[in-house]
């Protein structure tokens, strides 16, 4: 009987875990069978068309994503980079203590709320939605990655290092850009690369603020498409064939977002400073 | 070169930036939503009707469809996040297997919410709707067990990753302490590991119910988007984050606008509650993620 129950028990485990990851699969398998039929070069160098016309492709969503994510960058990564210096200068002071628990919060706020305190910060001020409101919205989701990975990074790195640096001469804060953060440059990289896979999938901040636009635009001070976004609007829509366009676009944006990852695992691997 | 105080001292300003950032964005959204606080005080809570028309607006129906969509989800995704913790850091720790779950969970968690919903929209609904033709329910297709079955599979990541480390921390002579009484493994599992890692195990669920509450993409996709109060899990209905993704750009009135971004302000609230209990007890576990 005790012996029964175990092995049931196991079998149910392992059943759940099992069963836990077959959506995942299937939904893989279906984004890949639908994505791949209407996914050809005219995709990828064509603005939409009306929901009647065949063809049409997806160039202004990718535009915008790499507007989007190119200014989120700009804006947070030295940011990131500065504020994750700050905690980790400050860590065993109760002001860095508090701000990490800011620095928590500011991960869970949810990403709608994010885009609704965009839209009252910057679109209500300049009364036009705009790629650099989206960007900014994207960027309070990005910075707290980087700040958490900086700031990781560096306590990995032993102090003897700083030490041997500063009895070599050096000042304090030269050691910490000349030494510190050269080491710990990889390991923010890979945070850097697994923001971007996070943020080239947000949607909701971006619905207030980027807004969406069915033309080119290399404009920052208007709205730009993305491809989450277009991926939302293709699918809310009643035609077919913008619903077969929703799924070739899923599956560009997971490959992106797969290279992504990949990369960051790899490199992560390959830069890992061993002490 | 700049010497250490000065260093110090532009370094301290990032504590001054996060600070701000964060009491900026609290006042911006408690300023923004006090007409609406105004008028309708703490009745607005218990009030089920949304009228935006009449400008008659209750927040009932919102609060309870996202706590009855993210409690659901939780629910459903319990046994499995907790297989998936035992798979990985019990049964089969370190071996083959437990890599490529991991993998897996570490995929699930990186897929855009964008995505699940179209795929929850297109398979999971056609699903739904023959279980409410069985139940003879009008046959929707989009309902609160539609928005809860996606939430849980794409909160599974945070319980499981949270889970997976407390169950690696319980230390071994414990568990040998058990085998040696002739314990089974079931019985080792549920008297020395659960005992162990159970404020952890919560922490993870709680985790990934803040995650559910302010999931939004998805949820506005599958939830049907129908502004009255409901309890059944088959009726469509709103969240507060899919309703703000829905009427947010369309509200003219000024009290309209100051209604949603109240609800923002709630929804901020509740989540930063859950999500500082849980890095609360996880911090205290010192659980390395």
């Amino acid at each position: 009987m005790k012996v029964l129950k175990d092995r049931i028990f196991k079998l149910f485990v392992i059943f759940c875990s099992l069963t836990s990851i077959l959506p995942l699969l299937f939904i893989f398998f279906t984004i890949f069978k639908k994505g791949i039929t209407s996914i050809n070069l005219e995709f990828f160098i064509s603005l939409p068309k009306p929901p009647g016309e065949i063809g049409g492709g997806i160039l202004n969503a990718i535009v915008g994503t790499m507007l989007l994510l190119f200014f989120s960058s700009l804006i947070s990564i030295p940011l990131g980079i500065f504020l994750g210096i700050f905690l980790y200068e400050f860590r065993y002071e109760k002001i860095g203590w508090f701000c990490n628990i800011l620095i928590d919060v500011l991960q869970g706020i949810p990403s709608i709320v994010i885009g609704i305190v965009i839209y009252l910060w910057i679109v209500k001020k300049m009364e036009h939605f705009s790629a650099i409101s989206g960007a900014f919205a994207l960027s309070l989701i990005f910075l707290p990655i980087i700040i958490k990975t900086t700031k990781e990074t560096f306590e990995m790195i032993p102090f003897s290092l700083i030490e041997s640096s500063l009895a070599l001469g050096a000042t304090y804060p030269r050691s910490v850009i000349k030494v510190l953060l050269p080491c710990a440059i990889n390991g923010i990289l890979s945070g850097i690369l697994v923001g971007f896979g996070r943020i080239a999938g947000e949607t909701a901040p971006l619905l207030f603020t980027a807004f969406g636009n069915p033309f080119l635009n290399f404009n920052i001070l208007k709205p730009v498409s993305s491809l989450p976004h277009l991926i939302f609007t293709y699918t809310m829509s009643p035609y077919e064939n913008w619903h077969r366009k929703a799924w070739g676009c899923s599956l560009v944006l997971i490959l992106f977002i797969f290279i992504l990852n990949f990369i960051s695992k790899f490199r992560l691997k390959r830069w890992k400073v061993k002490f | 070169m700049i010497s250490e105080k000065i260093y110090k001292r532009i370094i301290a300003t990032g504590g001054v930036l996060i600070v701000g950032l964060l009491l900026s964005i609290f006042f911006t959204l408690f300023i923004n939503s006090m007409p609406s606080i105004k008028k309708f005080g703490f009745k607005f809570l218990i009030n089920k009707t949304w009228d935006p028309v009449f400008g008659n607006f209750g927040a009932l129906p919102f609060v309870l469809g996202t706590l009855l969509t993210s409690v659901v989800s939780l629910i459903i995704s319990i046994p499995f996040s907790l297989s998936l913790s035992l798979f990985i850091s019990e049964y089969y720790r370190d071996r083959f297997f437990s890599k490529i779950f991991e993998i897996f969970v570490e995929i699930l968690a990186v897929i855009p919410s964008v995505i699940f919903g179209l795929w929850a929209l297109f398979y999971l609904a056609p699903i739904v709707r023959n279980i409410q033709i069985k139940l003879s329910l009008p046959p929707t297709g989009v309902s609160i067990l539609t928005a809860s079955l996606v939430l849980s599979i794409m909160i599974i990541p945070y319980a499981t990753s949270v889970g997976k480390e407390v169950i690696k921390l319980v230390p071994y002579d414990l568990k040998e302490a058990g085998f040696s009484f002739g314990a089974t493994h079931y019985e080792v599992i549920r008297k020395v590991v659960f005992p162990y890692a159970k404020s952890g195990i919560f922490a993870g669920f709680l985790l990934s119910f803040g995650r559910a509450i302010g999931e939004t993409m998805a949820v506005t996709m599958v939830i049907g988007n129908s502004n009255f109060l409901t309890f059944n899990i088959f009726h469509p209905a709103n969240t507060i984050s899919s309703l703000i993704a829905n009427e947010f750009l369309e509200a003219v009135e000024n009290i309209h606008i100051s209604v949603l971004i109240e609800l923002a302000f709630i929804l901020f609230i509740i989540t930063l509650i859950v999500n500082f209990i849980a890095n609360f007890i996880i911090k205290k576990m010192r659980v390395s993620l």
